[in-house]
């Protein structure tokens, strides 16, 4: 398969283009942010979403769904990123989706998530920077289970109407094994939900989890087994907010290279001058090398490649993550630098830019996590 | 049923397996493991010439050139299933060439059909190697302004003049080179020339570099005369088929960057000397973050080789990327061998030693820092990029 997109995926790549260009542009969050909305994102736009198929591009035919893969969720999330459109498009039709895959949960939550009224939120994070190991306890209570701790940077938290936590059922925290990852419903009883607006304007939130009881069905997958949904959850998630941030490195990158066409001093156009052109081609470069790593990543995880080796899938989904990381910050920092004073300012939208980044690089690990983490597969 | 390409694959395997030697599968090591054919291949081991012979046989050395010029006439997929499966077995590469890296394509496309016939099988067999003269010294960076002439006599050029930067030049039998016809128009009054090293009036001096290797040579031209029908393209219009052609040497310089194959010697090379702590780590954890760090950039320059080639077969390439490639692969390639150094410590500067291989590593380390500076430098590079690619304004 050549690693480049086919016709149909670059035709939905204009589609999507065309679609949240229109819908959602960066005007959309900045309209949001000023009116200080609750949800975080558009309720309206989420079904629209749905409208257009996109809310189903990973679920199956046999579910409803498209039945297309990563590569596809990927143009879209490339257009949210470029557009800064917020939406819960990542954690639900993504993450959440290929969680869910193949067990017992699709048949519940895939029909709304198809709708564009369900959304989801994903309980990973126990601390402020994102680690493999999972601390939250659930104890077997009765029929079921009673979640004690908590978690952190859940985006969309306080509005999900589906919660994936990921908990452990025995061993310690910094165990392989023994994690189970669980479906919580909204409204669970002793779990208070606590919203912070970020950076970004995006809202994450606090959760306290003080004994939260849960049916034995809440199991996504197997009890003591959750890392294989957790690892489909990670390997979707990491790709996802690795295009997604491609698309607004991108998109940076873009309104910085027409801004050196446009902007004059000294009587000429700063696009002239020999120190910016080779500060703008690098940073070309750097965002073509990160685009074909998220390809790729996207790629092997299409074609069922589940290795967890240093050749691998796993290893390519890191690769993505941390090269993305790395290449998308240096968009947002030259954009603001060669915006000058304007790309200070709160009313020009290259400093968006610059902090919607720095959420999606902590996403699901940052650069340093993901090179340590080849380093590992790689065995040094 | 199979598909087609996969009978391919099963089929090219199956000739892998059956035909290259069991030496051609060993990593390179060294200068002396590369295959580069000619006139004398008196310092090729019987396996290499083995591997080079059955491979030009089959026309695969330059899989995806024509049939009727020497080549294997596949597709860009089977040309792609056919490096895949080369990779799986690790096979070495029979046969390194700039007749195949960069004439080839420059004939392909501006050569007459009388130039294509004689030239094309003879560098996809390896029985003649090719040097090339671009730079001189006044005209690096600023190519355009070279000043070797070629004075029209009738029946053939008399070329007069100096190249510099020759690479192999001691050892190629013909060189493909760029000379002015026209004084008076600097780009319009270049053309581009093949000729015998063995004319009389060509002479060739190494040149000592700082890994104390003479990879490039200076080239003299004393009253050669070049018969007429040796001009590629048109008369004055050379830079044409050079710029073409330097997009061919940027791709295949930008390979550089890939490292090889099998076991990563940066790693291997620190787990020797640092060595893993109690918990798999290499113990100097600041080197470990380095090398981690440049890994992600390697393994994503790999895929952006996979894409950029693939967009290459398909058309889909912008005409600029290739110094792109060069450029980050280049710079990759020196950041590689840095590591290497730092990883290898005082036992990689003994420059004699039997136990350094000769100083094996730190003359490779020195010889990386000409990676950004032939076929262009990095900074023409971002010159090209940011003109040709962000359209930046003036330059």
């Amino acid at each position: 398969m050549p690693l480049f997109l086919n016709d149909e995926q670059s035709m939905l790549r204009d589609t999507a283009k065309d679609f949240v260009g229109e819908k959602a542009p960066v005007s959309h969050m900045r309209k949001l942010r000023d009116d200080k909305d609750a949800t975080g994102f558009s309720r309206d736009l989420w079904k629209q979403f749905a409208e257009m198929g996109f809310t189903g591009i990973l679920v199956g035919e046999d579910h409803g769904g498209l039945g297309l893969g990563h590569v596809e969720a990927g143009v879209v999330l490339e257009e949210i990123g470029r557009n800064l459109s917020p939406s819960p498009f990542l954690s639900t039709a993504v993450a959440a989706v290929e969680a869910l895959k193949g067990t017992g949960h699709a048949e519940r939550w895939y029909p709304g998530i198809l709708k564009g009224e369900t959304v989801a939120a994903l309980a990973i994070d126990e601390g402020a920077k994102h680690r493999s190991s999972v601390g939250l306890k659930a104890e077997r209570a009765g029929n079921g289970f009673r979640l004690s701790g908590r978690k952190q940077f859940v985006t969309h938290g306080h509005v999900a109407d589906l919660l994936i936590v990921a908990a452990r059922t025995a061993g310690a925290a910094d165990d392989e094994a023994g994690v189970t990852l669980f479906a919580v419903p909204q409204g669970a009883a002793k779990m208070s939900v606590t919203p912070e607006r970020l950076a970004d304007s995006s809202l994450a939130a606090r959760i306290e989890f003080d004994g939260v009881e849960v049916d034995a069905d809440a199991v996504i997958g197997e009890v003591d087994a959750g890392r294989d949904p957790l690892g489909r959850l990670l390997r979707a998630g990491r790709t996802g907010a690795a295009a997604e941030m491609l698309g607004v490195g991108a998109g940076a990158m873009d309104m910085t290279v027409n801004y050196l066409k446009e902007r004059k001093q000294f009587g000429t156009l700063i696009g002239s001058f020999q120190a910016l052109q080779h500060r703008a081609a690098h940073l070309y470069s750097e965002m073509e090398v990160a685009r074909a790593a998220v390809l790729k990543a996207q790629q092997l995880l299409d074609a069922g490649d589940d290795s967890t080796g240093s050749g691998g899938a796993d290893a390519a989904v890191s690769v993505a993550k941390a090269m993305t990381g790395m290449a998308t910050m240096l968009s947002v920092q030259e954009g603001v630098q060669m915006h000058g004073g304007i790309g200070m300012t709160d009313e020009y939208d290259i400093g968006f830019y610059m902090k919607r980044q720095r959420v999606l690089a902590e996403m699901f690990g940052d650069a340093n996590f993901h090179a340590d983490r080849l380093a590992q597969l790689a065995g040094y | 049923m199979m598909s087609d390409l996969e009978q391919f694959r099963a089929e090219t395997r199956a000739w892998l397996e059956a035909n290259c030697p069991p030496e051609m599968r060993e990593p390179v090591r060294t200068e002396k493991d590369s295959v580069w054919g000619g006139r004398d291949q008196s310092a090729m081991t019987p396996a290499q010439k083995q591997w080079m012979d059955r491979m030009g046989e089959r026309g695969w050395t330059v899989p995806d050139w024509p049939k009727e010029y020497g080549g294997g006439g596949l597709s860009a997929a089977e040309t792609k299933v056919l490096r895949e499966e080369m990779a799986a077995l690790r096979c070495r590469n029979p046969l390194s060439s700039f007749g195949i890296s960069m004439l080839g394509p420059a004939l392909l496309k501006y050569g007459n059909e009388a130039q294509k016939k004689e030239h094309l099988p003879k560098i996809a067999r390896g029985e003649i190697r090719w040097c090339q003269g671009y730079s001189e010294p006044n005209a690096g960076s600023d190519l355009a302004s070279l000043a070797t002439k070629a004075e029209d006599k009738g029946d053939h050029f008399l070329v007069n003049g100096q190249k510099v930067w020759t690479s192999y030049a001691d050892n190629a039998d013909w060189i493909f080179c760029l000379v002015r016809t026209d004084p008076t128009n600097k780009h319009n009054g270049i053309s581009f020339v093949l000729f015998d090293m063995r004319t009389p009036g060509v002479s060739t001096k190494p040149i000592l570099l700082i890994s104390g290797y003479s990879p490039f040579c200076e080239t003299f031209f004393d009253n050669v005369k070049v018969p007429k029908e040796n001009l590629v393209g048109e008369l004055n219009k050379g830079w044409d088929v050079a710029k073409y052609l330097l997009g061919h040497e940027r791709e295949m310089i930008s390979g550089m960057g890939l490292g090889g194959g099998g076991k990563n010697p940066l790693i291997e090379g620190a787990r020797k000397t640092i060595g893993l702590d109690a918990e798999g780590r290499l113990a100097d954890p600041l080197l470990r973050a380095q090398i981690a760090l440049f890994e992600v950039r390697a393994k994503a320059f790999a895929a952006q080789s996979e894409r950029f080639i693939d967009e290459l077969k398909a058309g889909k390439a912008h005409p600029a990327q290739p110094s792109m490639m060069k450029y980050y692969g280049t710079e990759l390639n020196k950041s590689r061998h840095e590591l290497m150094m730092a990883a290898g410590g005082s036992d990689e500067l003994e420059w004699e030693s039997e136990a350094s291989d000769g100083g094996r590593e730190a003359r490779a380390w020195l010889r990386t820092k000409a990676n950004s500076i032939e076929g262009g430098t990095s900074e023409v590079q971002l010159n090209i990029i940011a003109k040709r690619i962000l359209n930046l304004p003036g330059a």
